[in-house]
């Protein structure tokens, strides 16, 4: 494999609101096949970063490259084709309420984009989704209950599901383990590692989870007031020997971190 | 100096102001066209419109059936009072087929179901903007206002021409039993009388309203929905707006389409 040209590559990345510079200057690269950890603490501007690369906002300044294409500046209909690579599990999971988890599982499927078929019927598509339920350890008799009939950590699952059903080669998770208990952020994590390996998958997760973090990452770095201020091995987190790192990883109140109580 | 600076400033609030309407009406604007352009353009997500056409035109009719009986018969009692001296049956016969079929039921119904359908819409699309669920459309590669917004616009002015003929029907029985039973009027005389008062023109257009109405239902609900930001509180103030303006919009519409209609 061609390892030589990152399968995601940000320079130069900005984005403000107003006066409000939530990301100045990024530069990150993630390898084919790798998993990316961004940590931060919250308002850090960590969901601002996924919605740059998912195409829902524009950044003011800098280059998002998939496959070295700048999908910034690609014509709208090859920059939707790298954007339907993409698979996406947000904080809140954001299941679409009015269909029942089968459906929701399988929604790009019956809108046609199934990377092997052309269209999938809506039997083959609940087929499918039972399936994927399995892969993440769900029954398929959950299938045709509705999301808000799940638990939080289920609804993770369906999300989750949701997001590899089309079998995306580039994977993005918000926050996946907040809100959920320590065991079953764990299980999920181990279902996301999982998932990546079996389809190959290149992935960015961004979390304030320290065990997540290590668990799902190779390669970590922390935002800071819009910036990286540290890139590493995610197993070098613990004793990263920055001290902004130290602080967060450690939960300390004292170090270079100064909390804003606005 | 001083002396202009408070004219001026009114001048620049004024303009603000001005600036701040053409670039609302701009974005409405916008926001129809590609609400349309996805009803024009496949593909076209025909279970979500079946489902919509189920909503506001199916289960609208019980509210609408109820409104339009009880106006048809208060317009009779009403004429009636008004009228007693001159004992004139057919008189009221046709005030109430045409008060009915050219405003009443159009009007009646459209604010019946900016009410009840219109307040869903824009409460249903705000939670879904709120809670990230049409981002999550976006990542799935499928265009949110083609998949929530058109089907709801192609469904609601449909719907309504359909609840609004039922409306007329509805309202002239109510106007018919009042005169009938309480009134004590023949009923060949008032049926006759109510066929000669209406013409199929006076029908069109009220059908022809209730679509035009249909349509701004859901382009405002679904616009204010769609535009929620900040949590619940946002839904709910995108819900009210999502009412009063769709409402209201009815109502000038009426009156326009009625100057261009009947008005000689
Ligand atoms: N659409 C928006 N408009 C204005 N400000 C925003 C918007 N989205 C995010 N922000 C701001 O960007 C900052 C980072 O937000 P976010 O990326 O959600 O933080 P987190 O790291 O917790 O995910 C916050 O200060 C937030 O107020
Ligand atoms: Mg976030």
């Amino acid at each position: 494999m061609n390892n030589s040209v990152p399968k995601i590559r940000i320079r130069g990345l900005s984005k403000s609101f107003g006066s409000n510079h939530v990301l100045r200057n990024i530069n990150m690269d993630v390898a084919l096949g790798t998993s990316f950890v961004v940590i931060g603490g919250s308002g850090s501007g960590k969901s601002v970063l996924l919605r740059c690369i998912l195409g829902l906002m524009t950044p003011d300044s800098g280059s998002i490259e998939i496959d070295g294409h700048n999908i910034l500046t690609l014509p709208h209909r090859q920059r939707i084709a790298k954007l339907q690579q993409i698979g996406m599990l947000f904080q809140n999971a954001a299941l679409f309420d009015s269909l029942p988890v089968w459906e929701n599982i399988s929604f790009a499927l019956l809108s046609g984009q199934h990377p092997d078929k052309n269209k999938v019927s809506r039997n083959e598509g609940k087929q499918i989704a039972c399936k994927i339920l399995e892969q993440v350890g769900l029954n398929s008799s959950v299938a045709d209950l509705y999301p808000d009939e799940l638990s939080g950590g289920m609804q993770k699952r369906v999300g989750l599901a949701r997001a590899i059903a089309a079998k995306p080669n580039i994977l993005l998770f918000d926050e996946p383990t907040t809100g959920l208990d320590p065991i079953m952020g764990a299980v999920i994590d181990g279902l996301i590692v999982d998932c990546v390996k079996k389809l190959g998958s290149t992935a960015i997760a961004i979390t304030h989870d320290m065990a997540s973090a290590q668990r799902i990452g190779d390669q970590a770095a922390m935002l800071y007031k819009g910036e990286l201020i540290w890139q590493g091995p995610a197993n070098s987190l613990m004793d990263s020997g920055n001290p902004y790192v130290d602080q967060f990883t450690h939960g300390s109140r004292h170090g270079p971190i100064k909390v804003e109580l606005k | 100096m001083d002396k202009l600076s408070r004219p001026l400033a009114f001048v620049a609030a004024l303009g603000r102001m001005v600036l701040w309407g053409v670039q609302e009406t701009g974005t409405l604007a916008l926001f129809a066209l590609q609400g349309i352009a996805g009803i024009l353009y496949p593909p076209f997500y025909w279970r979500m419109f079946f489902q919509c056409m189920v909503n506001i035109g199916f289960l609208s009719l019980p509210v609408v059936a109820l409104t339009a009986l009880f106006s048809g018969g208060v317009i009779a009692l009403q004429s009636y009072t008004g009228m007693a001296q001159y004992h004139v049956s057919s008189a009221i016969a046709s005030i109430v087929v045409l008060a009915v079929v050219r405003e009443l039921g159009p009007v009646l119904a459209g604010l019946m179901v900016a009410g009840r359908v219109g307040a869903a819409m824009a409460a249903e699309i705000g939670t879904m903007q709120v809670t990230n669920q049409v981002d999550a459309l976006r990542t799935l590669s499928t265009n949110p206002i083609k998949y929530l917004v058109s089907p709801r616009l192609l469904a609601a002015t449909l719907a309504l021409p359909f609840l609004v003929l039922i409306a007329d029907i509805l309202g002239v029985l109510g106007g018919f039993t009042v005169s009938v039973i309480k009134l004590g009027f023949s009923t060949q005389g008032y049926i006759a009388a109510t066929y000669n008062a209406v013409t199929s023109n006076d029908i069109i257009v009220g059908l022809v309203k209730a679509g035009v109405f249909g349509f701004i239902i859901a382009l405002m609900s679904c616009y204010n929905g769609y535009r929620s930001r900040g949590g619940a509180q946002g839904v709910g103030a995108a819900t009210t707006a999502a009412v009063v303006s769709s409402s209201i919009l009815l109502l000038v519409f009426d009156y326009l389409l009625t100057d261009i209609f009947f008005a000689k």
